[in-house]
Formats: structure tokens, sequence, C-alpha cells
């Protein structure tokens, strides 16, 4: 009987304390299992080390072929569930072959690990049916290899946070502001029964003149024309900053009902035709009610902590990428929708920055 | 149908948002109570949301405002009390901007302002500027002016004003002027935007609508006025040219109205005094609808309130020469609203005129100034035919007179009958009467020929006919009363020296000859008896002026008369001529001018065998022709005996028995004058009554003969009378025998069987009999006399 209760409950239980644990800061995370812990936080570099304890149940001895720390870098995707890609991995042996009679800890220590991606939970599996939703961790391993009745093994999370620099200002973002993209929106126009805003620029602070000659060619009714004037060198925020700026109206053709500033992110997974993107709309802030007339500006000040942002990660190991987008929205009197989509980079800077 | 159900879903949705505030406000206590800061934001922002509402009018928004407005009175006292919460203002700051809705998160976002504001924990400029500034991003008029005027409710006790705390450290005055003058602006531009807002069909309805909001942006100006630190120098050059490049930029009529109005009305009048030129100058710059003349008076009212208050400021109104830039400013306002109807340029000018008569009464070149500037308006014009312009033109004519209480001044006013002709007849007699009423009501004299002919000038309307006016359409009692007035009128042209007076009677005559037969009758009465007012004080001084030459004698003002009445004749009225005459007759006795008072008796007689054909008019002008003559004393024995003939005459041959015998017995006075050297002739006296008596006689047996009974004795009741007036003024030809005769006579035709009981003139001779009873009772010299006379029976 003892064999076969013994086949299913562990032989012996596994702890994993960090040594300094005690002085990291604490991270809320979700489990598997869906109930909350708190998990320690670390960063890249970092020494990881701490003590393992294996103690088995009471009045048993554990034979085994050995005993490993393995640190995981995983990626988790969930079309693939309980698959995971390990980007990372690193090794340490406990030790050697042999049984394992009372309690007994091991020390272990992973020097200045390298751990360039960040711990990203994506979006909450039951609200998403699709299957690209994706995230990754950072996990010990703990596994004592025995030859039969299968290896013992326990995981034991922490989140890896990087604290960054500002990135450096992507010229492709800037592109995105000029009259190509207008034209593109044009296209769009046509095609969709949303009227998607077509003579929206976005400029940077630097630009204050607006070329509208292609606006004129295209043939189309001109019905609004505005300024946006960014705080931060255009499209890159850190998880607490605020979006300042302020937004002139040049040209109003359109009774505009009110204006919303969204961000939204964007989880892509995969890679040529198997790309797959999901995307969540974080936030949705009004910035204004009510038509302006030309000349108008409205303030914009948007503070991001309130959300739950997480720093833009793009093409992690060609698995996949979060990005964030601001989308301004002008809803019309009749309901329509014009909108202009921008990237920002978010980044994490230190607590004491 | 369709507005009522407007209004009832109206009320709907009314009903909807107080009674989402009363649910989110329940939970929002219970948060408050508990001291549960992030449940308090959560259920105030709900609360608020309430005010996102697009479907109410203003009106009913307010209601709903206010009642949103009592819940933040409630919050803004728990965020005040940071133990409670345990939230640093400047955290609560940033925390209320979390909220998703732009609405309710600036009216938190002003809520806490004002908190920290009161914490100082931050310089209140910058907190008001951030403010004023994040408020941009309500673009709705009607939710933007109430949330302005949140702002603008919550932030007035925390200005930086000179005195508050809040001053120092940087903040000063200008911030809180700054603040303000930013806030009144947007609101002036969410104000005026308010108009495009709707379908167009609804227009009116929304002009009603907007302008129920209007106070919300004048209280701006209101708090502004307020502020204690704003010093002249601060108003002249900030706060002034800012409202006003604000106002003027707008381009709204409604707008540019009512702030005008405001800045009017809130603002010091000392400050308007010094920035006169300031606020003037925007006024050419209004929309030409909008109704400067009402902003324009209320401006001059107020100035001239001030100045009537302070007059010890008058040199400063002198200084910044109020009168020639409001003057300036009208003329400006004239010609950039061309479509300006005249009754407001008037009214204007109206304003303007009581401004200077109130503040520089003593400048009658002024009140010139703006009578010329009316008439610049108004000629080139035809005749004013609107009848509230011409109201105006009445009332700017008649200021003067008001003031003045003395129709001299506006009679040297140049401008002042060029003004009046430019009113229709009708109202240019009205005015005439007005300017008459204020002469006779002051007491005003008028002294000068010259003045006489500008005054007259000036009532021309009443003095003659004036074209396009038929005198037959006009209402005869009107008329009457227009002419009694200028009669009236005659008698306050006066001047003590003589010669001044006739130059003043010459004028007047002048102007009276042009009347026309209508007129003559009221007019000429007045001036003769003016004139006669003269001689009558020349005949005092007669002695006195000695050598010096005198063209005022009594000789040339009686040719002057004996002109004026004989144009009577053109009526004609020879009745009302020969009353004249006779007055001038008596005058001339008095002067002792024999031959002109011959002569005007000779005009008597003349028009009394012409003109006066009427028998019961020849009967009053007989005896007011006896009456005359009986005073008369300056004729020779030889001119008496003429006219005295010639009027027993004309007794004698009057149509009825009776008016002949009266006339008569009348008569016998003549010869018989009860003065010291009255000529007394018994005889003809005697003869006389003889005379009458026979008339009566005659006249007895003609009723006896036509009616078959003799008539009443009254006639010979009346001779008995004269008989005992003579008597006893002794006449030695009246002796007591003839009365005694007459009585018997009397008494005898009482009796006769034809006679008629006439208990009138029983009585009579009943009473006269009485008399004679009483004297002979009486005794002394008269009883003895009475005496001899037997009553009999």
């Amino acid at each position: 009987m003892n064999f076969i209760v013994g086949a299913f409950k562990p032989a012996c239980h596994i702890s994993v304390t960090f040594s300094d644990g005690k002085n990291r800061k604490q991270i809320p995370i979700k489990k598997d299992n869906g109930q909350a812990t708190t998990v320690p936080l670390f960063h890249s570099q970092d020494n990881i080390t701490g003590t393992i304890t294996v103690e088995p149940v009471s009045g048993k001895k554990v034979e085994h072929n050995g005993i490993k720390v393995e640190l995981l870098g995983q990626i988790e995707m969930y079309f693939d569930k309980g698959n995971f890609y390990d980007f990372t991995s690193l090794v340490r042996e406990l030790d050697v072959p042999g049984e394992i009679y009372e309690r007994k800890t091991f020390q272990f220590e992973f020097s200045t690990v390298e751990m360039p991606y960040e711990t990203y939970n994506g979006v909450n599996v039951r609200l998403s049916y699709v299957e690209n939703v994706l995230g990754y961790r950072y996990v010990l391993k703990v596994t004592i290899s025995r030859g039969y009745g299968g290896s013992i093994t326990h995981f034991q999370d922490f989140v890896v946070w990087n604290y960054t620099p500002p990135p450096s200002i992507n010229n492709s973002i800037k592109m995105e502001v000029g009259i190509e993209d207008c034209l593109h929106i044009e296209f769009e126009y046509n095609k969709s029964k949303y009227a998607i805003l077509t003579q929206l620029y976005f400029t940077s602070p630097f630009e204050t003149k607006l070329n509208c000659t292609s606006c004129c060619l295209l043939g189309q009714r001109l019905i609004a024309m505005l300024i946006l004037n960014w705080n931060a060198d255009l499209s890159r925020y850190h998880l607490k900053d605020v979006i300042i700026g302020k937004i002139y109206f040049l040209l109003v053709r359109i009774k505009i009902k009110n204006m919303d500033l969204e961000i939204r992110r964007r989880e892509s997974t995969g890679s040529g035709s198997n790309t797959h993107v999901e995307t969540e709309t974080l936030a949705k802030f009004e910035l204004m009610d009510g038509a302006p007339v030309r000349g108008e500006s409205i303030p914009i000040r948007l503070f991001l902590s309130p959300y739950e942002l997480t720093p833009t990660c793009r093409n992690i190991n060609n698995k996949f990428s979060v990005k964030y987008y601001l989308n301004l929205v002008l809803v019309d009197e009749e309901d329509r929708r014009y909108f202009k989509q921008q990237e920002i980079t978010i980044y994490r800077i230190g607590e004491t920055q | 149908m369709m507005i009522s159900n407007g209004i009832e879903d109206e009320e709907k949705w009314l009903a909807e948002g107080i009674a989402g505030i009363q649910h989110n406000a329940f939970y929002l206590h219970r948060a408050l109570d508990s001291n549960n800061l992030r449940e308090a934001l959560k259920y105030s922002a709900q609360l608020l949301s309430e005010l996102r509402t697009s479907r109410l009018s203003p009106h009913k928004y307010y209601e709903l405002y206010m009642r949103a407005f009592d819940e933040l009175r409630r919050l803004e006292i728990f965020f005040k009390e940071e133990d409670r919460h345990g939230c640093p203002v400047i955290d609560l700051y940033e925390l209320v901007q979390h909220a998703g809705n732009i609405l309710p998160r600036l009216y938190l976002l002003c809520t806490v302002g004002s908190v920290y504001i009161k914490s100082k924990e931050a310089p209140a400029k910058d907190i008001l500027r951030d403010l004023v500034e994040m408020c941009r991003a309500v673009q709705h008029p009607v939710r933007g002016l109430f949330l302005r005027s949140y702002l603008a409710q919550v932030s007035r006790d925390k200005l930086p004003d000179i005195g508050s705390e809040y001053e120092g450290e940087g903040d000063t005055v200008m911030d809180a002027v700054e603040f303000v003058l930013q806030n009144f602006t947007e609101m002036n531009k969410l104000w005026v935007r308010m108009q495009h807002q709707g379908p167009h069909r609804e227009k009116e309805k929304l002009e009603k609508e907007r302008n129920e909001l209007r106070d919300l942006v004048g209280k701006n100006l209101h708090v502004l006025s307020q502020i204690e630190g704003i010093d002249l120098e601060m108003y002249r050059d900030t706060v002034l040219p800012s409202v006003l490049e604000q106002i003027v930029n707008c381009k709204d009529e409604l707008a540019q109205y009512y702030l005008m109005d405001c800045i009017i009305q809130v603002f010091p009048d000392e400050y308007h005094l010094q920035t006169l030129e300031t606020l003037l100058s925007a006024c050419p710059q209004l929309q030409p609808t909008v109704d400067l003349k009402t902003v324009l008076s209320q401006l001059m009212e107020r100035l001239s309130n001030y100045a009537s208050l302070n007059p010890e400021l008058l040199p400063e109104f002198l200084q910044v020469e109020a009168f020639s830039k409001l003057s300036n400013a009208i003329g400006k306002v004239m010609e950039a609203q061309v479509d300006m109807p005249v009754v407001g340029a008037i009214s204007l000018y109206v304003s303007l005129l009581t401004f200077t008569l109130r503040v520089h009464p003593d400048r009658l070149d002024y009140v010139d100034q703006v009578l010329g500037a009316c008439v610049k308006i108004l000629s080139g014009k035809p005749k004013l035919e609107d009848s509230k312009a011409t109201k105006q033109v009445v009332a700017l004519l008649s200021a003067p007179l008001d003031k003045y209480d003395d129709i001299v001044t506006a009679l040297t006013l140049s401008n002042y009958p060029r003004v009046m002709d430019h009113l229709d007849a009708g109202t240019n007699k009205v005015m005439a009467m007005v300017i008459i009423r204020s002469i006779m009501k002051n007491k005003s004299w008028v002294s000068t020929s010259d003045k006489v002919e500008v005054l007259f000038e000036l009532i021309k309307g009443l003095i003659k006919d004036l074209e396009g006016i038929s005198t037959d359409e006009l209402d005869e009692e009107d008329f009457n009363e227009e002419q009694n007035s200028v009669a009236c009128l005659m008698h306050m042209l006066y001047n003590d020296e003589p010669e001044e007076m006739l130059k003043i009677i010459c004028t007047v005559w002048k102007h009276v000859m042009s009347g026309g037969p209508k007129r003559l009758p009221f007019t000429v009465p007045s001036l003769v008896f003016s004139a006669l007012k003269l001689v009558r004080r020349l005949q005092g001084q007669d002695g006195d002026v000695g050598g010096e030459e005198v063209p005022a004698t009594p000789k040339k003002i009686f040719q002057l008369l004996n002109q004026i009445i004989e144009t009577l004749s053109v009526v004609p009225a020879p009745e009302l001529a020969l009353r004249l005459y006779l007055q001038c007759a008596e005058a001339a006795n008095d002067c002792d001018l024999e031959p002109v008072a011959y002569d005007f008796f000779t005009q008597s007689f003349v028009l009394y065998e012409e003109e006066v054909a009427d028998s019961k008019a020849q009967v009053t002008a007989i005896h007011l022709i006896i009456g005359t003559l009986q005073r008369v004393n300056v004729f020779g024995v030889e001119n008496r005996d003429t006219l005295t003939h010639k009027a027993t005459g004309y007794s004698a041959k009057l149509l009825k028995k009776p008016d002949q015998c009266r006339a008569v017995y009348a008569c016998s006075h003549l010869f018989w004058v009860d003065d010291q050297d009255g000529i007394k002739d018994g005889e003809r006296v005697l003869l006389c009554l003889k005379r009458s008596l026979r008339i009566a006689n005659a006249a007895q047996q003609m009723t006896n003969v036509t009616r078959g009974s003799s008539g009443p004795v009254t006639l010979f009741v009346e001779i008995l009378n004269k008989y005992l007036y003579f008597f006893e003024k002794g006449n030695p030809q009246i002796t007591a025998s003839v009365i005694q005769g007459l009585i018997e006579l009397i008494k005898t035709e009482m009796q006769s069987d034809n006679a008629v009981v006439n208990p009138v003139s029983d009585a009579f001779f009943t009473s006269t009999l009485r008399y004679i009873q009483f004297q002979k009772e009486k005794g002394g010299a008269m009883g003895e006399k009475y005496d001899s006379i037997k009553l009999g029976g």
C-alpha cells in the first residue's frame, strides 16, 4: 500500500530559499492555478544564490541519480500550452547520485546571470479564446533524477525586471508621421466602413508647418487638420511617465463630439504566415468634450501609472513582440470615428531614477 | 404638440439626472463617512458623469449642476482633511486626473486645486494657471461654461489679491488678473459659440437660452471688479484692454452688448472717467447691430450721476475732456453703424445732452454742439415721420428747458431752432407748447426783442400756418388752447425799459400779423393789452422824462394800436375790435390825448354802424360805448356833445323797444358824472329818463296790441330806480313829485285789467318801494329828501 501511496505522493519536499530573498522586492504574480502569490524580483546581471532544501517524507529514503538546479528563461505560447521554449538555460549540479535519508540542504549560485528579457504575463487566457496569447517567465527548476518513478521536479518562479535608459528614437516611427502614411490611411478609408482620419497629421514638435498639398491632390474633403505636440522625444515613455501634450486645431470641418486617447497593446507571435496578433485596449482616456473650433488648443495630460503596462519588447527570440500604441480617436456627431495610431516605446526606469 | 413633448422629455431627463446624482451621492457619503478615498473618488466621478448630458436646456442643466455643486462642497471638505484620507494634496491632485472621463476629471481637479491652493503647498498662480488651462478640454459650450463657472466659484476667494493670504512669494495680483481674464475669455468664446450649436430653425430658442447664461460670463467681470489690487493703472493698462479685445474680437452682438454693459456697471465710475477714450474707442468696432445707444446712455448716465454726487470732481471731467470724447465717440459710432435708425441716433444725443446738462450746466456751447450734431443727422432726411424718433427729438429739445428753468438760455442756442425745423408740423407745435409751458411755469421773463424774435421763430408753428398742414383739419379745442397759450405768453415778454418794450411789442406784432384770421382774435387782444400796459407806465412817468427824446411815446403806441386793431377787420371781429378801441380810448383819455381818444371813439362808432349788425351785439356794443364814454373826461364840450349825441341816437334806434329803453336810460349817465369835476347836466338827464319812459310806455302799448295783455312793469321799475339814483345824487330836475308820479304810474299799470302777474317784476317793484321806505325811516338828510314821497296805501 505504501508503495502505491508513495507513487502518487512526492517522495520528498523541495524548497528553494534565495539568500537575499527577504531584502528583495516582492512582486505579486498569478500562478497557473489562478492563485496569487508574491515572488522576489531580480535584475539582469544579478547573482542568484540561495539554498535548496530536500526533505524526504518522514521515514523514507530518496534514491537518486543526481540533483541539479536549472535557471530557465522560458517562453510559453498559449496556443501551444505546456510546451516551453527555453531561451536561457543554466545548470548547476547539486549532488552526485546517492540516497537521501533525511533533510539535506544545498547551496547554489548563478553569478551575474544574463537575463535580457523581462518577465511578461500576457492577456488573461480565460478572456481570450485565441491561441496566440503568450507569456514568458524565469524559473528555477530543481530536478531530482531517479531511475524509476520519474524525476522529482520543483519550480521556483521569480520575476526579472530590467531598468533601461531611454531608448533612442527609432527612425521608422518618425517615418510614419509623413505623407506616405496619410496616403495609406486614405486607402483604408475606401475599404472599410470606418471613416479613417485622413487629414489628421501627427507631427513632431519640430515640424510646425503642415504640407497639405497631398491631401488636396487626393480630391478628398479636408475635414480636420491639427498639430499634436507631444512631450518627450516623441513616442517613448517609461512606465510611470506622463504623456503631456497639446493639440492645436488648425481646421475643423466636422462636428466633433469628443476625442479620446487610447493606449493599445499589441502582442504578436510567430513569424511569416504564422504570425498571430492580439490587440488590447488598456486605456481609454477622454481628452476633449465637445467640438473645438479653429484655433483651439486642447491640453493632454495622461498619467501612465494607473495602467498595467510593461516595457515594449521587440522580437524576443524571434518568437514574439509586445508593442504599445497611442491611438487618438475623434468621434463626430454621427458617431463616425476618425483615428490615428502611433507606436510608443515603453521602457522601465529604476525606482530611484 | 412637439414642443410640449420636448418639455416633458426634458423633465424626464432632468429627473433621471437628479436620480443618478442622488444615487451616487448616497455611496459617496458612505465613502466619505468611512474615509475611503478610493470609493469617494469613484462615486464622485460617477456622480459628476451626470453632468455629461447634452439633452438638457441650460436652465435645466443649471438645476442639475447645482445639485452636483452641493456634493462637491462636501467632497472639498473631505479633501481638505488629509488625516481622513491619508493622501497628500499633491498626490490627490494627480490621483483625480486618472478619471477616464474629462468632465468629472476636471470638476474633481478644480475641487482639489482649490484645496491645493489653500494648503499653500504650491504657488497659487501655478495651480490657477494649470486649472484654467486644463479646462480647455471641455469645448462643449454649455458644459464648458458651467465647468468654468465652477472654477471661478471655487477660486474666487483664493486669488492672490492684495492683502489676501495667497499673495506674495511670486504670487501677485497680476496672476489673479491673468487667471480671471483667461477664464473670462474662454467662457466668452464658449458662450458665443453656443449659437452655432443647434439646428438653424431653433435659432431663436437658442438665443434665448444663450441669454440665460450670460451672467455666468459676466460673473468674471464682477470678480475682476472685486479684486482690490486692480488700481487704475492696472485697469487701464491690462484689464480693460484685454476685456475689450475679447469683446471686439468675439464679433457677437449679444455678447458685445451684454459685456459692454457689464463693464460699465461693475467697474468704478472713476475708472471709466479715466479710461473713457479706451472704452469708447471700442464702440465703433462692435457689430453694427449692437444696441450701442443703450450702452452709451448707461455710461453717460453713470458718469453724470457720478459728477452730480461728487461736484468736486468736475475739474477732472474737464481735464479728461469727457464731453468731447463722448461726443467724438458717438460720431464714430454713427459712422460705423450706418444703418442706425434716426431714433437711435437722436436718443444717443439725448443722453449726451443729459450728460452735458448735468455735468457742465454752464457750457451752453456744449449743448449747442449736441444740437448741431443732431441737425447734421436730421438734415438731408425728410421730416421725421417716425413717432419714436419724434419723441426723442422732443426729449432732446425739452432737456435744456427742464434744466435751465429759463427759456432765455435756450434761446441763445443757435441750433435749437434748426433742430425744431426738422420736426413735422404737429410735433413742432407740441414742442412750441412745451416751450411756452416752460416759460409760464418758471415765470421767466423774455426781456429783449432779439430774444422775442428767436422765441417766436421757435414757436412759429403756433403763430402761423406752416406748410403741409391745413388749418381746417385742426381740432378746434386744441387750436384754442394753443392760441390761448400764445396769448398768455405775450404777458411774459417784458422789459422795464419802455423803448425796449416797444421793440418787443413791434416784434411780436410782426409775427402775430402773419397769423391769419383764425389766430388774430386770440393774439391781438393780448398784444393790445400788453401795449396798453406800456402806455399806462409811460403815462405815470410823463413828467419825469423831461428833455430826453423818448421815441416810445404814448402817441406812437396808440398809432401802433390803431394799426393792430385794424387788422381784426380781416377776421372780421368787429365786436372784439370795438371793445379794444374802447380800451384804447380810455387809455388815451388817461393820457390826456383828446384827439386820439376821439379817434378811437370814432373808430368804435364806425364799427358799430358798419359792422355790428346783430341786434344783440348792438345792444352790448352800445352799452360798452356808453360805459366807456361815461368815464372819459378828456373831451371838450363839442367833442363830447358829438359823441354823447351819437350814443344817445344809436340807443334810441335799437331794434327792440326794451333795449331802446334801457340804452336810453343808460345814456342818462353820460350827462351826470358823479365826480368832482364831472359834468352834471340835470336837464338832459331828465330828458333821457323821460324819453326812456316814453319808450317803455310804447313798449307796453305794443304788447297790449300784439299779445292782448300788457307786458311786465320791469322797465318802469328800472326807470324808477334810475330816478331814485339821480334823486339821491341831487339832480335838481328829479323831484319827489316826479318820483311819486312814476310810482303811481307803475301801480296803475299793475292794477290794470290787462296786467299779467309777473313775480319777478313785482318783487323788483316791492323791493324798490321797501328801499324808499327804508330811506324815509333812516332819517337824516336823505330821509328828509325822501319824506315827501308818499308810498300810499
